[in-house]
């Protein structure tokens, strides 16, 4: 039985569908439930779950299960603790690939051992606050939602359940990346065909830990215990780390991102809460897909590029040194002070005719 | 008839009890004179149409919740919510976090305490008055609010499986429909007045914490009750309206959970439990009255 309010939406929504352009035929649930499923395992960031880049069959339906991890994580070197919220055990959450077309099926858990409740919203799909009026789970519910990949890019997700527990959730983690393809692949300015080695997943995350009298850092037994205190701290918009893969050093040493001279490496760079501004030290961006949307052209040769709170962009680039490069918040304070620092070791021969050293330093010669 | 011969007794019975427990409480009491129990009210035991707290899913979709018809015992509560001045005690004694209130005069309620906060002060103040205190559960709320409680503020409305957006947007136009100009500064104890049990300011601008977990209860064809998930980091309030609130949460503009305007302020009062000998005797008296009261209905049924 419908309302007499419920026939006038009603109404009104069919004007409207009659007014708007056609769509591409959508489908019917026969139509879905027939094509071929894809179960992929996630993969810890900064490396991305093996894919095609260019799409060999038709659309699919690719299936994503992701627990909610709510632990405490050390996020510096100087051991401070960290109420984290995660998607799959990482901060940031895994990178999802899918292609154009295809429909992402994503099985967000909340195990009963998590005290609050969660969602997910993808800015890559439509309706329903990108899923997140859909997916709201208590600990000790899953749920399962689908949506259709109907934009190429790279595209933040993140936890929003309601009110002030949004940005409290994403600053303690809970963000992502979902890159959604072209079916035949990345292309530059002219149509041609890109293709990367290699794709290495960077989220950004600002941090708002909150001090005591001497000025140290505070530690909490609970995600509960430390949110009044870190509302104080968000709402001065100060962050007081802003880190790379979860913690100050996350991509350095040992976990550097690794590649060689010659190989093309695309870089996904997020940050769902505030703006930022890659930059490779010793390095350019090739092409650079700053809003992260391939539908438009990439940029290309950028120094630094911006990557606006709330999105992901994409950078692609061929090595062409060997060395160690810093990858930077290009806001220093926030790369040295902060946080933001990545290394990516790059192995390979020198080339003299891109750079040399002419005279090695010594004493200023006096004549 | 019966009824209200019922109903006569009750109130008599009700009226017995209070000055009883008050007189229980000062006869050779080794509590500190200062720290006197907060006045009660006994609210009779009582069946009413108590509508589920919680989310509801009928057929994985959004339905309204099941009213119950539900019989509660009778019980004491606090005719004020728990005051400022009485909480700032807890806080100087160290054994409660301190509020995150508006300074305001002291003759106020409580507010800008969360769910744990409560409970340290229940503990506490039972300690203070050697008297076991604890928050309501949603129904005692219900029952204590009489005629002012209200449970969740949307209506039952149909809505369409097949489009979840009617409902947010509905739920939506009655949300704006519902505003009404925010008065967030507490006011003084018995500003709101009282209601038919004498419970004083229920309903005003301060939400009050139960010790009702949130709940989301799938349902069947029947509407019956299939299965149920409890969340207890998020309890249910009582107040102008039903709202559900992180236990952490201190500002209810917060959230947490929160459906419906977000309530202005968050405050409780305590059921004191039923330990007394006195209030033993009392009870006694309502069974006595209530078995009576139930031979009457009979003799009238027949
Ligand atoms: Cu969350």
């Amino acid at each position: 039985m419908f309302t007499r309010r419920q026939a006038l939406l009603g109404a009104a929504a069919t004007a409207m569908l009659a007014a708007m352009p056609p769509l591409a035929a959508a489908a019917n649930e026969t139509e879905i439930a027939a094509l071929p499923r894809e179960k992929v395992a996630l993969v810890a960031p900064p490396y991305v779950h093996a894919h095609e880049q260019v799409a060999t069959g038709g659309p699919k339906v690719v299936e994503f299960t992701m627990p909610i991890v709510e632990k405490t994580v050390v996020i510096d070197d100087e051991g401070t603790e960290f109420q984290a919220m995660t998607f799959d055990g990482s901060m940031p959450g895994p990178m999802m690939v899918v292609h154009e077309g295809d429909y992402v099926e994503m099985t967000l858990m909340n195990p009963e051992t998590n005290p609050l409740p969660h969602n997910i919203d993808f800015h890559a799909a439509t309706g329903a606050l990108g899923g997140g009026a859909l997916t709201l789970i208590n600990p000790g519910e899953q749920v399962t939602l689908r949506f259709k990949a109907t934009r190429t890019g790279t595209f933040v997700y993140h936890c929003a359940p309601e009110g002030a527990m949004i940005p409290w959730h994403v600053v303690s983690g809970m963000s992502g990346t979902i890159m959604v393809l072209p079916r035949d692949g990345l292309k530059n300015e002219k149509g041609e065909t890109l293709t990367y080695d290699k794709v290495f997943y960077v989220g950004e995350n600002d941090l708002y830990v909150p001090r005591d009298e001497e000025g140290n850092f505070k530690t909490y037994e609970s995600h509960g215990d430390s949110y009044a205190d870190t509302v104080e701290v968000m709402r001065g918009l100060i962050p007081t780390h802003v880190v790379f893969n979860g913690a100050k050093g996350a991509l350095t040493g040992d976990n550097a991102m690794k590649a060689k001279v010659g190989e093309t490496v695309l870089i996904v760079h997020s940050q769902a809460n505030r703006d930022t501004r890659p930059h490779l030290i010793g390095g350019h961006g090739d092409y650079v897909w700053e809003q992260g949307k391939f539908a438009n052209p990439p940029a290309k040769d950028l120094e630094t590029w911006f990557i606006r709170g709330g999105s992901a962009g994409a950078a692609l680039y061929t090595f062409l040194q060997p060395g160690i490069y810093a990858y930077v918040n290009h806001n220093l304070i926030e790369a040295v002070e902060l946080g933001a620092t990545a290394h990516f070791v790059v192995e390979g021969e020198w080339d003299d005719d891109l750079m040399k050293q002419v005279a090695a330093p010594g004493p200023i010669p006096m004549n | 008839m019966h009824l209200t011969l019922l109903e006569a007794a009750l109130g008599a019975a009700a009226a017995i009890a209070v000055p009883l427990t008050a007189a229980g409480i000062m006869a050779g009491s080794p509590v500190d004179p200062a720290m006197q129990p907060a006045a009660t009210v006994v609210v009779g035991a009582t069946t009413l149409d108590f509508p589920l707290p919680g989310e509801f899913l009928a057929v994985g979709t959004p339905a309204v919740a099941p009213v119950e018809r539900a019989a509660v015992g009778a019980f004491q509560i606090m005719k004020r919510q728990v005051s400022l001045a009485d909480y700032r005690r807890c806080v100087d004694e160290a054994a409660c976090a301190a509020p995150d209130a508006r300074m305001v005069q002291a003759d106020v309620p409580v507010t800008g305490v969360n769910w744990l906060d409560a409970q340290s002060y229940a503990q506490w103040y039972s300690k203070a008055t050697r008297l076991t205190w604890r928050l309501p559960t949603a129904i005692e709320a219900a029952a204590a609010a009489a005629e002012r409680f209200s449970g969740d503020a949307f209506s039952a409305a149909a809505d369409d499986p097949a489009n979840p957006a009617v409902r947010w947007i509905r739920r939506y136009r009655e949300e704006a429909a519902a505003k009404r100009p925010p008065d967030p500064k507490p006011k003084p104890a018995g500003y709101y007045g009282a209601n038919s049990k004498g419970v004083e300011d229920f309903a005003g601008n301060v939400w009050e914490w139960t010790s009702t977990c949130y709940a989301r209860t799938i349902l069947g064809e029947d509407r019956d009750v299939v299965d149920s998930t409890e969340n207890c980091g998020v309890r249910v309030m009582e107040g102008r309206h039903r709202a559900y609130m992180s236990t952490f949460v201190r500002d209810g503009k917060s959230g947490g959970c929160a459906v419906g305007t977000p309530p202005e302020n968050l405050g409780f009062r305590l059921v004191l439990e039923d330990r007394s000998a006195v209030a033993a005797a009392a009870a006694r008296l309502r069974n006595l009255v209530d078995t009576i009261g139930t031979k009457i209905a009979q003799e009238n049924g027949k």
